[in-house]
């Protein structure tokens, strides 16, 4: 089966089973490895994308979901790295391993686009659900404080 | 983060058997070792022949659906608080989730981030349409079958229904439906959903009356 999908803003026409996980024609067919395979269950964040603009978890996500509807992937947050959360997570050195990372700031990207200036509770419950093995928990909302323009307490 | 996630253990997720209900039919052979089902529940036909009552026959019909609210394919996402349960042990819903300002969890931690409208064969993630917690005004953990019964009659609480709409919901609604087909080995409500409709459907033609505070199934 044909599905249609816009992905970082281009338009794709994939042939593939249409309950194959959306994760698995990002990187498998649209070669964008920059989203990661964690649990395969959605129980730990890794492969957090945008389906307009929900994060949703892509390991479980049948692509025919996303059929007709836009993508965004790590890949298509900016065109050059320039995303605020982007040039906060260099700025902090959030990452150690970076398995998680990608799925870390999708997530913190639809919170910022839904609460540009959340609380440290909103960050919090938002990210709840993004697990990172290394435990740079609080460099990750350091990061995202430091991208939403909130003073340091 | 306040809350750390700790490693998850699949198995956690798993099903135990719940415990055999009551009832006045003849239990079915027990064949297989580990109980799958939840049992029967008895049909609005048992009530009319046993319970001559109006009065009481409506609420015993009331107190034989309560099995079904109170079961935990049910009340898990009928919490008292501002989270799900999760699993027959009715532990807090892992990855924490929190049900937001309109009931369907917070931004980047959606209900449907996760749970999707259609069954799902790779994964354990139940799946059904509009996936979502009940309003708090609906939560039936911790409440009485007197107290459920009230809510459910109360249409400030109860989503502006009717008792025919009750019925409805309850024989047509595709996410109460998941509660008799959750998949993944999990547990089912007790009955058939069509048969829960018929007790709920005679609960009201008799009259829709509550149980006593005090009764329970």
């Amino acid at each position: 089966m044909t599905v249609k999908l816009q992905v970082n803003g281009v338009e794709h026409a994939v042939d593939v089973d249409p309950d194959m996980p959306l994760l698995w024609v990002l990187r498998d067919v649209l070669n964008l490895t920059g989203t990661k395979y964690g649990c395969g269950q959605a129980l730990c964040g890794a492969c957090a994308v945008h389906l307009d603009g929900q994060v949703v978890r892509s390991c479980v996500t049948p692509v025919q979901r996303a059929e007709g509807r836009a993508v965004t992937t790590i890949e298509g947050l900016s065109a050059d790295g320039s995303h605020p959360l982007q040039r906060a997570w260099v700025a902090l050195g959030v990452p150690q391993c970076g398995y998680c990372q990608a799925g870390q700031i999708m997530t913190a990207a639809a919170l910022l686009a839904g609460k540009p200036k959340p609380t440290d509770d909103e960050i919090d419950r938002s990210m709840a659900g993004n697990i990172c093995r290394c435990g740079t928990y609080p460099r990750i909302r350091a990061a995202i404080r430091k991208a939403a323009g909130i003073a340091d307490d | 983060m306040k809350r750390f996630v700790g490693p998850v253990l699949l198995s956690a997720l798993g099903t135990v058997a719940c415990a055999t209900p009551q009832s006045a039919e003849p239990p079915r052979a027990a064949a297989t070792p580990v109980d799958k089902t939840s049992g029967d529940l008895r049909s609005p036909a048992f009530f009319e022949a046993t319970v001559p009552d109006r009065v009481e026959r409506s609420r015993a019909l009331f107190l034989e659906a309560t099995r079904v609210f109170l079961h935990p394919r049910c009340v898990n996402c009928h919490p008292a608080g501002d989270s799900p349960m999760q699993g027959d042990a009715q532990y807090l819903h892992d990855p924490p989730v929190w049900r937001g300002s309109e009931d369907r969890g917070v931004v980047g931690m959606e209900c449907t981030s996760c749970h999707q409208d259609q069954k799902l064969d790779l994964a354990r993630v139940p799946s059904a349409p509009m996936w979502r917690l009940a309003p708090r005004v609906m939560a039936w953990a911790g409440q009485s079958a007197h107290g459920i019964c009230e809510q459910i009659k109360d249409p400030a609480r109860n989503g502006g229904r009717t008792l025919d709409r009750i019925v409805e919901h309850s024989a047509h609604d595709p996410l109460v439906a998941w509660g008799w087909t959750p998949g993944a080995g999990r547990v089912p409500a007790p009955g058939t959903q069509a048969l829960f409709a018929e007790i709920v459907r005679a609960w009201v033609e008799s009259g829709a009356e509550c149980p006593a505070e005090e009764a329970r199934r």
